[in-house]
């Protein structure tokens, strides 16, 4: 064989195996779809989005996916309160202000946190943080704390602060999106981090020199120079790890309650999409509506993630392309 | 002398001390913020250590569970996990790897380059648990394969890829380019050089990362849970097309789903400790690894 033709040949199926990623992407979407037609066809787009009752095995059967879709909101933005503060915090910290050493620490350490099982984390979540929520936290919170408000006697506290604690702050089972997304921050904090730490360390040196040169101080610096030019990156690593906790399938599973209605309080259980996946399809039987339905709930969820991992391509392709063009 | 400068000393110490205040307001704050995940890491480990060395014995982890599951070891349980995290690596390898010398080789910008960096992108952002959902409609079904070690490796491969792509593109992209052109020099053609120079050069980087694609595989539920997962069986596979009993899936279902949630307490404890000390171990050896090579690297 001539050598241009095996190098020919070798280009050709480097590229073909290249082309796989797209395949398998195509496929998948392509599978999600075509499983989950059906159920909206049979039911009704509307209907099963937002329908609000969801009762898969009851005769007839319910597919209001309503609540569940409300339930991944609920987590997510619990869990965005408390995980995109820290996340972005741990970055700053490791890329500003760390020294060397605790730099060299810090970061396999945040690594580490990212591949850590998330099944051992719902572990973590039902066996410690739920008991302390229910049998500690809840008759501190609404036995005790408005025992003493009503002692007061002050107007407002001694009655309406109290009252609120006594019916809203007692919590009737650990295991609710408050447990979850205490559970899911810890989850998405290393997301969060790596990615964010990245696009601070981008940022060149030279606009911190400026900055230092007209007399600002560290802190000055940092809020006024160094994040608002990687604020484009920072946002990117908001919206993956906003993705990784709609995605994230085990500590909702374990944590979250599993009630399928639409949680009205933090300490309300929820059913998040992923967990109803993972749930019920065991249950479900071949081809049933049931299964059908569930793929539609995979669809939507491969929906939200596609769309948020296509926002994210466009801010750093929009991000890169700046960045070359006033690269210093 | 009462010059401007002068009589404005106090006014500006004043600010001063307000910035300085400010500062280290701001700075505290960033640093608590910045232990937090160490912080947290911390405390589950030692949750974990703690009560599953008060289990962990020799028995526990070289015997097959007993007495419906609430005494014994787990021994087809780590069995499972290593076999599944084994041949799902032996699937991703090639075709992750001769991806990334496709990325960083033969790529021409264009829409192909675009697409492949496009899907890549994507699949690292789809759900676990959708994955697992393709695998139960693909391998399970329609190949089928039936719930089996082959379903739950190729569904934990697919999800790995993209990890595993980007790892070796930037391990390949780490070549210098000097390497290539002396090669090239030489009269070697292109995939020679890419065979005989560019790959043994990136091979540590690639393995490196294929070690910490390992440790992610190892602890991943979701994708197994309905290709691959058996509640029980007794012992080893015996061919691919049987189901196993992985560690995580352990876990969840003696936590969660079984009938003894309370007397089996214990093993999800040496359970959750075992899984944690294989991801850990090779993490671990994943950073030890890409440190010596920053160190080794000569060029």
């Amino acid at each position: 064989m001539k050598w241009q033709t095996k190098e020919r040949l070798v280009e050709i199926s480097v590229s073909s195996i290249g082309l796989l990623s797209v395949i398998v992407l195509l496929l998948i979407g392509f599978f999600l779809f075509k499983e989950a037609f059906y159920i909206f066809y049979k039911e009704g787009v509307i209907r099963v989005i937002f329908g609000s009752q969801w009762y898969p095995t009851h005769e007839p059967p319910d597919f209001g996916m309503f609540p569940l879709i409300a339930g991944t909101i609920a987590v997510t933005l619990l869990t965005s309160i408390m995980a995109i503060p820290l996340g972005l915090g741990t970055a700053i910290y490791i890329a500003e202000v760390a020294n060397h050493k605790v730099k060299e620490f810090l970061k396999p350490l945040i690594e580490m946190l990212a591949s850590f099982p998330s099944v051992v984390l719902g572990f973590f979540g039902m066996v410690i943080i739920a008991p302390i929520l229910s049998n500690w936290l809840s008759p501190i919170l609404s036995e005790k704390l408005p025992e003493m408000l009503r002692n007061t006697n002050l107007p407002f506290i001694s009655t309406t602060l109290a009252d609120f604690c006594y019916d809203k702050l007692f919590i009737a089972s650990g295991l609710n999106i408050t447990t979850a997304s205490l559970m899911l921050t810890v989850r998405a904090i290393p997301v969060i981090a790596s990615i964010a730490e990245d696009a601070l360390t981008a940022v060149p040196r030279t606009y911190r020199e400026a900055s230092y040169s007209l007399g600002a101080d560290k802190w000055h610096t940092i809020w006024k120079v160094v994040i608002p030019a990687s604020v484009s990156g920072l946002s990117v690593a908001v919206i993956l790890g906003i993705g990784t906790i709609i995605g994230e399938t085990m500590i909702v599973l374990m944590v979250a309650g599993g009630a399928a209605v639409v949680p009205h309080w933090i300490f309300d259980a929820a059913r998040p999409m992923p967990a109803a996946i993972a749930a019920e399809m065991a249950e479900a039987p071949y081809k049933s509506l049931h299964y059908h339905a569930l793929f539609g709930v995979g669809a939507i969820l491969f929906l939200i993630t596609f769309v948020l991992s296509m926002i994210s391509d466009f801010i750093s392709r929009k991000y890169r392309s700046v960045r070359i063009g006033e690269k210093v | 002398m009462h010059t401007i400068e002068n009589m404005n000393k106090p006014f500006e110490l004043a600010c001063k001390r307000k910035l300085n205040i400010k500062q280290g307001f701001f700075l505290s704050l960033i640093r608590t913020l910045g232990f937090s995940g160490a912080i947290t890491l911390f405390l589950i480990l030692s949750f974990v250590f703690y009560n599953g060395f008060q289990v962990l014995s020799w028995e526990f982890i070289t015997e097959p569970p007993i007495d419906a599951m609430t005494k014994g070891g787990i021994f087809p349980v780590i069995m499972g996990t290593i076999l599944l995290t084994i041949l799902c690596m032996v699937l991703v390898i090639p075709v992750g790897v001769i991806t990334a010398i496709f990325l960083a080789e033969y790529s021409k910008p264009g829409v192909m380059l675009k697409s492949v960096m496009m899907s890549i992108y994507t699949l690292a952002g789809v759900p676990s648990v959708v994955f697992g959902l393709f695998g139960l409609g693909v391998f399970v079904v329609m190949l089928n394969f039936g719930t089996s070690l082959l379903a739950g490796s190729m569904t934990l491969a697919i999800m790995i890829l993209p990890y595993i792509i980007s790892t070796s593109e930037e391990a390949l992209k780490a070549v210098p380019y000097s390497f290539k052109e002396a090669s090239l020099a030489c009269g070697a053609t292109k995939w020679q050089t890419i065979w005989k120079v560019v790959l043994p050069t990136a091979m540590p980087g690639i393995l490196t990362g294929a070690i910490l694609g390992t440790a992610k595989v190892s602890g991943e539920t979701a994708p197994i849970m309905f290709t691959a997962a058996a509640f029980f069986s007794p012992g080893v596979p015996r061919s691919v097309f049987e189901p196993v009993m992985a560690l995580p899936y352990h876990i969840y279902v003696l936590a969660t789903a079984g009938t003894h949630i309370e007397e089996t307490r214990p093993i999800q404890y040496g359970t959750a400790l075992v899984l944690i000390v294989i991801v850990l171990a090779m993490n671990l050896l994943g950073i030890i690894l890409r440190l010596k090579q920053r160190k080794k690297r000569a060029w």
